[in-house]
C-alpha cells in the first residue's frame, strides 16, 4: 500500500513532503490562537481548491459554482442537527448524496446539450445564484434570517458531534487535505485521470479514440460536488451560522477557485500551495496595513487586487511549477 | 389588480431592460471580437454611476447632458486596460483571463469603496418624477429618456460596425484572425478599440441606471451576473441579441417583482437563462457555432 502511494517520487520529493505534513501536524502546538485560525482557513481552502480542481485542471470545466455544492453540504448537515439532533457525520452521509445528485444534474444538463466553456461555467452561476436566492425564500433553513448552530464554551472536543475548539477542525481539515490529495493522485494516476487530461485537451480527439466523454465528465463532476460538500459541512460546523447571501455568493465560488488558480491549474500541490499563498497574503496584508496605521475599509482588497495582477503576469502556469524547479523537483531540466 | 398596473409595470420593466440590453450590448462587443468574458463589467458600469452621481452633487450637471463626455472617459480606461493588460491574455486560457479581471474588478470595486464609502448616493434631477400620461399608461421619464439615449446609443454603433471602415476591420478581426493579420490589420489596436467601444456602451449605461438606482460600491459583482444573464439569453456576440436579451430581463424582473415578492425576481431571471443553455446554447438570435 505505501510502496504503490510513494511509487514514481524522488527521495527529494518524499523528504520534503514528509518535512511539510510534520510541520503541519506539530504546528497547533506552537501556533497562537489566530496563527491557528489562519491555518485552518488555509487547510479549508487547500481541501476545496483541490476538489475544484478536479473539475477545472484533470477534466478542463470551469466551474465558476462551487459554493453551491458548499452551501448544500453545510444546509443539509445543519439543518439536519437544528431540526433532529443528527450528528454532522451522519448528516454528511446526506450531504454527499444531495451534492453529487445536484453536481449530476447540472453535468447532465449541460454536457447533454454539449453546453462547455465559457458557458458552462455560466450556467454553474447560475444554478449557484438559484440556489443563493431559493435557500433565501426557504422556511425550513431559516431564510435570509440565518440558520444558527447552539454554541457553548466546550471544554472537551467532541469529534463525532463536531463541537469543539478550534484545534479539532484544524487536525479534521488537516486529515481532509492530506486525503484529498492521496485520493487525487490515485485518480490522476488512474485509467479515468488519463481520460480527463485527454478530455481536457482535446475533447473532439478522446472521443474520437473511444473515450466515453459524457460518462467521464459526468464522473468529474460528481466526485468534485461530492468532495466539496464535506468542506460545507465543516464549515456549517466551524462557524455555526449560515446565511444564504453568504455562503452560496459568487464571491465565495471565486475565493474557491483563486487558489487554484494562483497555484498551478491541474497540479496536484497547486491548490494547496495557493491557498497559502494566497490567505498568507491576505493576513499579512491586514496585519501590514494595521501596523503602518492604515485603517481605511477596502484597502487590504486593492492591495490583494494588484497582488493577484501581479501573480497572473507574472507565473501564468501558477506559482507551484515555478516553485517545483526552485526546489529542484522538475523530472525536467528547468 | 387592474390591468393598468401589470401595464404599466411591463412598460417600466420594457424600458429599464433597454438599459440593460446597453451594458450587455457592451460585453457582448467584447466578447464577440476579443473573446475575453469581461468579468469586471459591472464594475466598470459602477464606476461611470460615481462620475455620474459626482459630476452632478459637485457641479449640477445633468446626467444625460454628461453620457457622452463619462462614455469616452470609459472608453480611454477600457482602451488602456486592452492595451496595457489583456491584450497578451488573449491566447492563454480561460482560466488565467477570468483571474485577470477578476483582480481588476477587485481593485476597482474597493477603490470605489476607498473614494466614496459604503453608503448608496443617488441622482436627484429636477425631473425625477415627471411622467407622461398616455391613455391608462404612465411612464417615468427618466425611464423613458435612459432607453431612449440606450437605442440612441446602440443605433449608433450598429451603424459604426456596419458602415465604416474601421468597424469593417474589427469585424474582420472577429471573424478571422489570422487571416485579419494576413491582410495587414493592427489587431491588438483593434482590439483595444473594440473593448473601448465596450466600455462606452457600459459608460452610457451606467450614466442613465444613476438617474433609476441607488449607487453603491458593491453594486458591480450584480451587475456583471446580470450582463452574463442578457447576452446568453440573446446570443452572446449579437448586437440585437443583447438588446433583446435586456427587455427580455427587464420584463421578467418587473413582472416577478409584482407577481410574486421582489427579492426573488432575480430567480426568473436564472431560470430563463437555464432554459435558454439547455435548449439553445447560442442564445435567442445568436449563430449556432460548431
Amino acid at each position: 500500500m505505501l510502496g504503490r502511494l510513494t511509487e514514481g517520487l524522488s527521495a527529494r520529493t518524499l523528504i520534503l513532503l514528509t518535512l511539510l505534513l510534520a510541520v503541519l501536524l506539530a504546528a497547533p502546538f506552537f501556533a497562537s490562537d489566530y496563527l491557528l485560525t489562519v491555518l485552518i482557513l488555509i487547510l479549508y481552502f487547500a481541501y476545496v481548491g483541490q476538489a475544484w480542481n478536479i473539475m477545472m485542471g484533470f477534466a478542463g470545466h470551469l466551474s465558476l459554482g462551487h459554493a453551491l455544492y458548499v452551501g448544500l453540504g453545510a444546509y443539509t448537515a445543519a439543518a439536519l442537527y437544528v431540526h433532529y439532533g443528527i450528528g454532522p457525520w451522519i448528516g454528511l452521509l446526506v450531504a454527499i448524496p444531495i451534492a453529487a445528485l445536484a453536481g449530476a444534474f447540472i453535468g447532465y444538463l449541460a454536457f447533454r446539450f454539449k453546453v462547455g466553456g465559457v458557458y458552462f461555467a455560466i450556467l454553474t452561476i447560475a444554478f449557484a445564484e438559484f440556489a443563493r436566492v431559493g435557500f433565501d425564500h426557504l422556511a425550513w433553513t431559516k431564510g435570509s434570517s440565518g440558520l444558527f448552530l447552539p454554541v457553548a464554551q466546550y471544554s472537551k472536543n467532541d469529534l463525532w458531534h463536531l463541537r469543539g475548539q478550534p484545534v479539532m477542525f484544524y487536525y479534521v481539515l488537516l486529515v481532509a487535505v492530506v486525503a484529498a490529495f492521496i485520493g487525487c493522485r490515485a485518480l490522476l494516476q488512474s485509467r479515468i485521470g488519463y481520460f480527463w487530461l485527454a478530455i481536457r485537451e482535446d475533447e473532439e480527439a478522446a472521443r474520437s479514440a473511444g473515450i466515453d466523454t459524457f460518462r467521464y465528465k459526468m464522473i468529474a463532476v460528481v466526485i468534485s460536488a461530492a468532495m466539496t460538500s464535506f468542506a460545507g459541512v465543516i464549515y456549517a460546523f466551524y462557524y455555526n451560522n449560515l446565511f444564504p447571501e453568504q455562503v452560496f455568493h459568487i464571491s465565495r465560488s471565486i475565493e474557491i477557485i483563486l487558489g487554484p488558480i494562483v497555484g498551478g491549474v491541474g497540479t496536484l500541490f497547486g491548490p494547496i500551495l495557493g491557498a497559502f499563498v494566497l490567505t498568507g497574503l491576505a493576513e499579512s496584508l491586514t496585519e501590514g496595513l494595521h501596523a503602518i496605521g492604515i485603517d481605511i475599509p477596502g484597502a487590504k482588497q486593492v492591495f490583494y487586487g494588484i497582488c493577484l495582477l501581479f501573480v497572473i503576469m507574472a507565473l501564468p502556469d501558477g506559482v507551484w511549477p515555478w516553485v517545483k524547479r526552485r526546489l529542484g523537483l522538475s523530472e525536467r531540466a528547468p | 389588480m387592474p390591468f393598468d398596473i401589470y401595464l404599466n409595470v411591463a412598460v417600466g420593466g420594457i424600458l429599464t431592460g433597454l438599459v440593460y440590453g446597453l451594458m450587455a450590448l457592451g460585453l457582448s462587443v467584447i466578447f464577440g471580437v476579443v473573446r475575453v468574458v469581461n468579468f469586471a463589467h459591472g464594475e466598470m458600469m459602477t464606476v461611470a454611476m460615481y462620475i455620474a452621481v459626482t459630476l452632478f452633487s459637485a457641479f449640477h450637471l445633468d446626467p444625460l447632458v454628461m453620457l457622452v463626455p463619462i462614455a469616452a472617459v470609459l472608453g480611454v480606461f477600457g482602451y488602456a486596460l486592452q492595451a496595457g493588460l489583456i491584450n497578451p491574455f488573449i491566447t492563454r486560457p480561460e482560466h488565467s483571463q477570468f483571474l485577470l479581471l477578476v483582480a481588476v474588478a477587485i481593485i476597482l470595486v474597493n477603490v470605489l469603496l476607498i473614494v466614496f464609502g459604503p453608503d448608496a448616493k443617488n441622482v436627484q434631477v429636477s425631473y425625477a418624477y415627471d411622467s407622461f400620461q398616455i391613455g391608462p399608461l404612465i411612464v417615468d421619464a427618466t425611464k423613458a429618456y435612459a432607453a431612449l439615449a440606450a437605442l440612441v446609443v446602440a443605433a449608433a454603433l450598429f451603424c459604426f460596425f456596419q458602415y465604416t471602415t474601421l468597424g469593417t476591420a474589427i469585424r474582420a478581426c472577429a471573424d478571422n484572425y489570422t487571416g485579419a493579420l494576413v491582410v495587414g490589420l493592427d489587431v491588438k489596436h483593434l482590439y483595444a478599440l473594440t473593448f473601448a467601444l465596450g466600455s462606452a456602451c457600459v459608460g452610457a449605461a451606467g450614466v442613465m441606471l444613476a438617474l433609476i438606482v441607488d449607487v453603491t460600491p458593491s453594486l458591480g459583482p450584480a451587475y456583471t451576473l446580470l450582463a452574463f444573464i442578457i447576452v446568453i439569453t440573446g446570443g452572446l456576440g449579437s448586437m440585437p441579441g443583447a438588446l433583446l436579451g435586456g427587455v427580455m430581463i427587464g420584463l421578467t424582473e418587473a413582472l416577478a417583482g409584482l407577481l410574486f415578492t421582489p427579492s426573488a425576481k432575480s430567480m426568473f431571471s436564472f431560470a430563463i437563462l437555464v432554459l435558454v443553455l439547455l435548449f439553445r446554447p447560442q442564445g435567442i438570435l445568436g449563430k449556432k457555432v460548431a
